[in-house]
């Protein structure tokens, strides 16, 4: 028997994704692997994604560690449901450190969208803003609706402090849009794009 | 005392080394799982106004977390103890795809005198899993040459642009006091 206290959502993630770099500038932006890697790809291409094909549960972090290196660029997570609970205990790391400029988007379909739509942990009522709050994070959310959606690219760009957002989407499985395969030339142009040939 | 007297009082000689080739080498994120046996290095790195220390919940967010740091510019490094290893396989081979260099400091558990069973099937394990996925693994039970292998491996993950692990023998820290 399957059981969900969870309401779904609405929204469409290719839209969200494409509102959600608009104004972005020369933020850096991580994709998770997975559906939001697509999603990301879909949007355009732009020298500071850093797009995931595997190492799944790790987006936070890598956006972490960047964000911590950069301390003025503002850097984006967009990651899945699936791949945020992979790293339940990354939000307690980063909630720890809490970079300013560092903000979470969890494109989130209560669904593990790649593997056949199975109902994920928020489709059974898991609240992850609440444990983004929980863990330090400066502002959590959940957005249902284009109102909200608005509120929070202000609020990403705003530099209001390290940020968590649930954009709840419906659980559709689009086509894919690949971006470059290679990890380590999508490794290196964001490097170089942001810190020349440093380190 | 404060914080910095108090880690560089309680740090050993070998510690004090390792710190010294850290900052020699420019790294700049320092993300660790506590161990006992990197106490006194994690706090001279805490103490370090120059390098960023992150406690991490498990070790394979410092997989990320140093990716992350490298492509903002940054040097990192990785503590644990041989348990941790086992929890980094799938991040490792993110960072052998992407070529992602960072030091990993691997304090060992489950040998000499070890008293606690459970630790020896993955202290066993830790060198040939790392080795697995493509990390250049070094290991000592000698204080007088463990600073020499860590700046070995600094030189080389940063020329090779992959992991590189350096082991240190759990002879070398002495059995875990209780």
């Amino acid at each position: 028997m399957v059981s969900g206290t969870a309401t779904g959502g609405q929204l469409d993630r290719r839209a969200v994704v494409a509102r959600l770099v608009r104004d972005r500038g020369q933020a850096a932006v991580v994709a998770g692997l997975g559906s939001p890697t697509w999603d990301l790809a879909a949007a355009g291409d732009h020298e500071r994604n850093f797009c995931m094909w595997g190492g799944m549960g790790s987006a936070l972090t890598i956006g972490l560690g960047l964000a911590l290196a950069q301390p003025s660029l503002p850097v984006l997570v967009i990651t899945g449901d699936g791949e945020m609970l992979m790293g339940m205990g990354s939000l307690a790391t980063a909630g720890a450190k809490a970079p300013a400029n560092l903000a979470v988007v969890v494109c989130d379909n209560e669904r593990f969208g790649e593997t056949g739509m199975q109902k994920s942990h928020t489709a059974y009522g898991l609240d992850l803003p609440a444990v983004a709050a929980a863990s330090g994070f400066a502002w959590s959310e959940t957005v249902r609706d284009e109102a909200g959606l608005e509120a929070l690219c202000g609020r990403i760009y705003a530099g209001g402090g390290c940020g968590f957002a649930s954009v709840k989407i419906a659980p559709v499985d689009l086509p894919r849009v690949m971006p470059e395969k290679d990890g380590a030339l999508i490794k290196d142009r964001v490097r170089r794009s942001i810190a020349g040939n440093e380190g | 005392m404060n914080a910095p007297q108090e880690a560089a009082a309680k740090a050993t000689p070998w510690q004090h080394a390792i710190h010294a080739h850290l900052v020699a080498a420019g790294i700049a994120q320092v993300g660790y799982v506590p161990d006992a046996g990197h106490t006194g290095l994690i706090n001279l790195c805490e103490a370090d106004n120059a390098i960023e220390a992150t406690v991490l919940t498990t070790e394979e967010e410092g997989i990320g977390l140093l990716a992350g740091a490298w492509l903002g510019g940054q040097r990192g490094a990785l503590l644990m103890q041989s348990s941790g290893v086992g929890n980094c396989l799938n991040m490792l081979a993110f960072a052998q795809h992407c070529r992602f260099p960072m030091l990993i400091l691997v304090t060992m558990r489950g040998e000499w005198e070890e008293f606690n069973p459970w630790q020896e099937p993955m202290g066993r394990a830790s060198g040939p899993a790392l080795s697995l996925m493509g990390v250049a693994v070094r290991r000592t039970d000698d204080p007088e040459a463990l600073p020499g292998l860590v700046g070995e491996a600094l030189a080389e993950t940063f020329a090779r642009e992959l992991p590189s692990a350096v082991l240190i023998g759990q002879k070398l820290i002495g059995a875990k006091k209780w």
